[in-house]
């Protein structure tokens, strides 16, 4: 099988030490940052073929996200892996405490369909830069990217510590049979579990990156200009990366009865000034990557109380696989397109009578990756972050968030966990070794049997750091 | 059961374990008990496992206390909100982490330290704000019965709940959804609590067992041999006979080395444990019949029964074995293959130290490695060629003290860690903010697509405000990047 026989050269590979380096690390990422500069053509045209991406999209959402990725963990990986101190109580004088970030060893990446450099190549930077080997398993559903990085990394990266395996799910499920030590996973919640039962059987930590539906709350603001703003945002969150196959898009809304029509008006307005006036002349946005999942939006629009919500859009293109932008005030909440999560150019607007119960709505949910939230309400933000649960909380912007190498990116419950960007990233991929360095002098007696009540109050005294105690035990002038 | 977490799961939606009040309240409930307690909980440990009540004192109420006092001091900074640095770019933008309870823990305790076990892991989900089930093993029973009983009266019982029972009642809280699942135990039921986790997506943290390896190298002051082997032999038999996850399993030793080091041993034993160390239950006993007769039948092995240098005796109805040392037992038997989990300590010879290092990798990695040396060499590759979840020099035990040293495993040894703020940090979910204002755009963010707008997406991507301003000046010239409109 030749799954296994890449396993074992890639344990091989970590044994020998050398992915330890730090000039070994870094060697990998400038290599990674070559291979996207002298091949930015070729990803554009890739990203282009299995998902129509435009090539700024492809620039913001992949290119540019990788090369800043890798930058930022060059310039900080010597920080990094150095031991961090612990500081430790004089009790335990003299010793020395530090924290030293190790490889975990062999890592499995599984990348998904909608980001497919990213998100195969932002958990790649993170597994190198913690001193790993990796096989990285992109989508087969995104197969002129896949094609991408089979043919190219190995003229790049170290080919043996650093694997790239394509395939269907047998492949993936063979993958599954293997021991590794860490697989981190980017999908659906369904194949979320199917990884982490797997990964149970060899005790393997997993970061899990999933989705579910991320919700935007869009209150009354105080002007014009900054209800624009907003909404060039929210048109730009949902129907800018991917077409709304993203894990962060913007599912639905949730705006006041009385706000809605004003909203998508403007809403309207930025559709068409960003992607075109109708289908036909659609632009500057994705497409559906396949026929499945082309099906499943448009049997979600077939729906008759859903289709009857559509107030902009609704068209589609089965050949072309494209689905126009489309925007649906207050279809059926038992409706699939309000239980399920769309990933895809449908936008549904949920109307309540005061913003505040969306707070309420969005509780009834499973968590989501991202609430965003559109207010300029003191008051109400605080609610949002204490009532609501979400793996972040991103006010008056869509998507940003997955830029800042200084915030974690995961979910919790539903929407996964773990967490990953920058810093994160490395901890991750790291195990934090703890090493404690004692001296043989002096020796503390009371530790040791045999027992007496002076050791028992020796004890006592030394948990609560009672050094003053201590001594004055020690100098006979405390009763034990 | 169903019920009893649906009840659970409305009080945490109610709010009220996420106040400080409410934790503070909570911790100091547990502070009380240990103290009110003491006698009962000192009881409860002889009666399981023979504990001395110092021993009792040192592994379990002590070190509970030390954490506590920890936690109070700490809360209020783990609590808060931090900022998150921002490139300039993000014009006034702003970002912060703040941690919030994973909702409802459930904490899987074990026998051997059943008090600490339990209340440790407690103290982190309750300093988190989180929701708790605890479910003592029912391998202590006297143990387990006391924190059913009595912890109730001292903390909130809606939020907190002491469930007692057996392998049904285990899995049958694990059919239960949880948002968080803190089990300490072998690994073989780690991974049936992981794949029953896997099935709602709950993170685990795992605190499993593995044969921690002691290296003893050849030292060469007499006062550093004496202390290495005192703090050894301690760390095998002297907490809880050998029955805990961070004990030394096995000895490594240069052979040259082997005989000064067991003659210590032997002194050693005799001087800490006494010559009755049944009597004067300086050594714990073994928890029960099955254990008992698991280590009988590690020593029993034809294999392995002629390397027993020095005790070996075994006494059914007390349930005790006096501390036990062995020379080279062969390396495939199960005394070296599997966690002894008992006072009995295979030494295993070496041509050199250093072999040591191979020896350590070719077994699954352990909690812990224990080296005595003082060869800075030597210790420099300990860290950096193997792994474990933690290694300490010149002792051994004493990292489960330390409050800001990171206490889990790797590989077979678990996943996750605890203790001080990586409690907190293990019940908690940090969850980021981003705010960000709506004065000013950049419009380059949105279609349609120029190559204008790629180039000044370029360099705000690479910082390079300098670059964007000559772009937006009109002196860089946007180079064709792309043909597709």
């Amino acid at each position: 099988m030749e799954e296994s026989v890449a396993v074992a050269e890639l344990r091989e590979t970590f044994k020998s030490g050398r992915t330890r380096s730090v000039a070994w690390r870094k060697n990998q990422l400038r290599a990674l940052i070559d291979l996207i500069n002298e091949n930015e053509d070729s990803i554009f045209k890739a990203l282009h073929q299995d998902l129509g991406k435009h090539p700024v999209e492809s620039y913001r959402d992949e290119v540019g996200v990788i090369l800043k990725s890798a930058s930022y963990t060059l310039s900080c990986l010597d920080k990094w892996v150095a031991p961090r101190k612990s500081e430790l109580p004089w009790l335990l004088f003299p010793a020395k405490g530090e924290v030293q970030p190790e490889p975990l060893g062999v890592v499995l990446i599984f990348a998904s369909w909608n980001f497919p450099i990213t998100l195969a190549l932002d958990p790649l930077i993170g597994a190198i830069s913690a001193g790993n080997t990796v096989l990285l398993k992109p989508s087969e559903l995104a197969p002129a990217c896949l094609s991408f990085l089979i043919e190219t990394i190995p003229h790049y990266l170290d080919n043996k510590a650093i694997k790239v395996v394509g395939g269907r799910v047998e492949v993936a499920e063979r993958l599954l049979q293997l021991k590794w030590d860490k697989i981190f996973f980017t999908g659906s919640p369904r194949v979320g579990r199917l990884v982490m039962a797997a990964a149970a059987r060899y005790l393997t930590p997993v970061t899990l990156e999933l989705g579910a539906k991320c919700p935007a709350i869009v209150d009354i603001l105080s002007s014009p200009f900054k209800t624009k703003v907003a909404a060039k945002r929210i048109v730009g969150g949902k129907w800018g990366p991917c077409t709304g196959q993203a894990c962060i898009s913007i599912d639905y809304l949730l705006v006041e009865e009385k706000f809605a029509s004003t909203l998508i008006e403007l809403l309207k307005k930025y559709i068409k000034r960003f992607y075109g006036e109708n289908i036909k002349d659609l632009k500057s946005i994705a497409r559906i990557v396949n026929k499945h999942n082309f099906q499943r939006l448009h049997n979600l629009l077939k729906d008759p109380n859903v289709a009857a919500s559509v107030v902009y859009g609704g068209s589609v293109d089965e050949d072309k696989l494209v689905i126009e932008p489309t925007i649906l005030l207050d279809p059926p909440l038992d409706s699939e397109i309000m239980t399920e999560e769309i990933f895809g150019p449908l936008l549904p607007i949920i109307t309540v009578k005061k913003i505040e119960e969306s707070i309420d709505f969005i509780n009834s949910k499973p968590n989501p990756l991202v609430i965003y939230a559109f207010t300029e309400d003191e008051t109400f933000k605080k609610r949002i972050l204490s009532e609501t649960s979400s793996g972040t909380v991103t006010f008056n912007d869509s998507m940003i968030q997955f830029l800042c190498d200084t915030l974690p990116f995961g979910g919790v419950g539903q929407s996964g966990f773990g967490r990953y960007h920058g810093k994160y990233s490395f901890d991750t991929f790291s195990h934090e070794k703890a090493v404690l360095h004692r001296g043989f002098f002096p020796e503390l007696e009371p530790r040791y049997p045999p027992w007496t009540n002076f050791k028992l109050m020796f004890i006592k005294l030394a948990y609560k750091f009672d050094y003053l105690g201590l001594i004055l035990l020690m100098m006979g002038l405390k009763k034990s | 059961m169903e019920k009893e977490v649906m009840a659970l799961r409305e009080c945490y939606r109610s709010g009220k374990t996420k106040q400080m009040s409410w934790r503070r309240s909570q911790l100091r409930g547990l502070r009380d008990f240990l103290k009110e307690k003491e006698v009962e909980i000192f009881r409860a440990l002889n009666q399981d496992l023979g504990k001395h009540y110092v021993e009792a004192f040192r592994d379990e109420v002590g070190i509970l206390n030390k954490s506590l006092n920890f936690v109070f001091k700490e809360l209020k900074t783990w609590m808060s909100t931090t900022e998150a640095k921002l490139p300039i770019i993000a014009l006034n933008s702003s970002a912060q982490l703040v941690p919030e309870p994973l909702g409802l823990v459930l904490v899987i305790s074990t026998w051997n330290f059943p008090l600490a076990l339990s209340l440790e892991p407690l103290i982190g989900a309750i300093a988190a704000g989180n929701a708790v089930v605890l479910k003592p093993s029912e391998l202590a029973p006297a143990c387990s019965s006391l924190l059913v009983n009595s912890l109730p009266n001292y903390l909130d019982n809606e939020a907190i709940k002491v469930i007692e029972g057996g392998p049904a009642v285990g899995e049958q809280l694990l059919q239960q959804k949880w948002d968080k699942i803190f089990f300490t135990g072998s690994p073989r039921v780690g991974r049936i609590v992981m794949s029953a986790a896997a099935k709602h997506l709950t993170p685990v943290t795992l605190e499993l067992g593995g044969k921690c390896p002691a290296v003893l190298d050849s030292l060469s002051r007499s006062w550093d041999k004496e202390a290495s082997v005192k703090r050894i032999i301690w760390a095998k038999y002297g907490s809880c006979a050998g029955q805990a996850c961070i004990s030394v399993d096995y000895l490594l030793v240069e052979k040259a080395f082997s005989s000064t080091a067991v003659e210590l041993m032997k002194v050693m034993i005799k001087k800490v444990f006494g010559d009755n160390p049944k009597e004067s239950q300086s050594v714990a006993r073994i928890i029960n019949k099955h254990h008992f007769l698991r280590l009988k039948n590690l020593l029993t092995d034809e294999m392995v029964k002629d390397s027993i240098i020095y005790g070996g005796s075994m006494d059914e109805d007390s349930l005790f074995v006096e501390p036990t040392i062995l020379l080279d037992p062969p390396l495939h038997s199960k005394i070296m293959t599997e966690e002894i989990f008992g006072p009995v300590i295979p030494i295993i010879t070496l041509d050199k130290i250093e072999d040591s290092i191979d020896f350590i990798n070719s077994r699954p990695k352990p909690l812990a490695i224990y080296a005595f040396t003082n060869n800075e060499v030597f210790k420099e590759r300990m860290i950096s060629e193997t792994s474990s979840g933690s290694v300490v020099f010149n002792d051994a035990i004493v990292q489960f003290a330390a409050d800001t040293l990171p206490f889990g495993g790797i590989g077979e040894s678990g996943i996750g860690k605890y203790h001080g703020k990586f409690s907190f940090d293990t019940f908690s979910h940090y969850k980021s903010i981003a705010r960000r204002n709506l004065y000013t755009d950049f419009w380059f963010r949105f279609p349609p697509w120029t190559n204008y707008k790629l180039e000044l997406l370029e360099t705000a991507f690479n910082y390079d405000y300098f670059g964007m301003l000559l772009v937006l000046l009109g002196l860089k010239r946007s180079r064709k990047r792309f043909h597709i409109n």
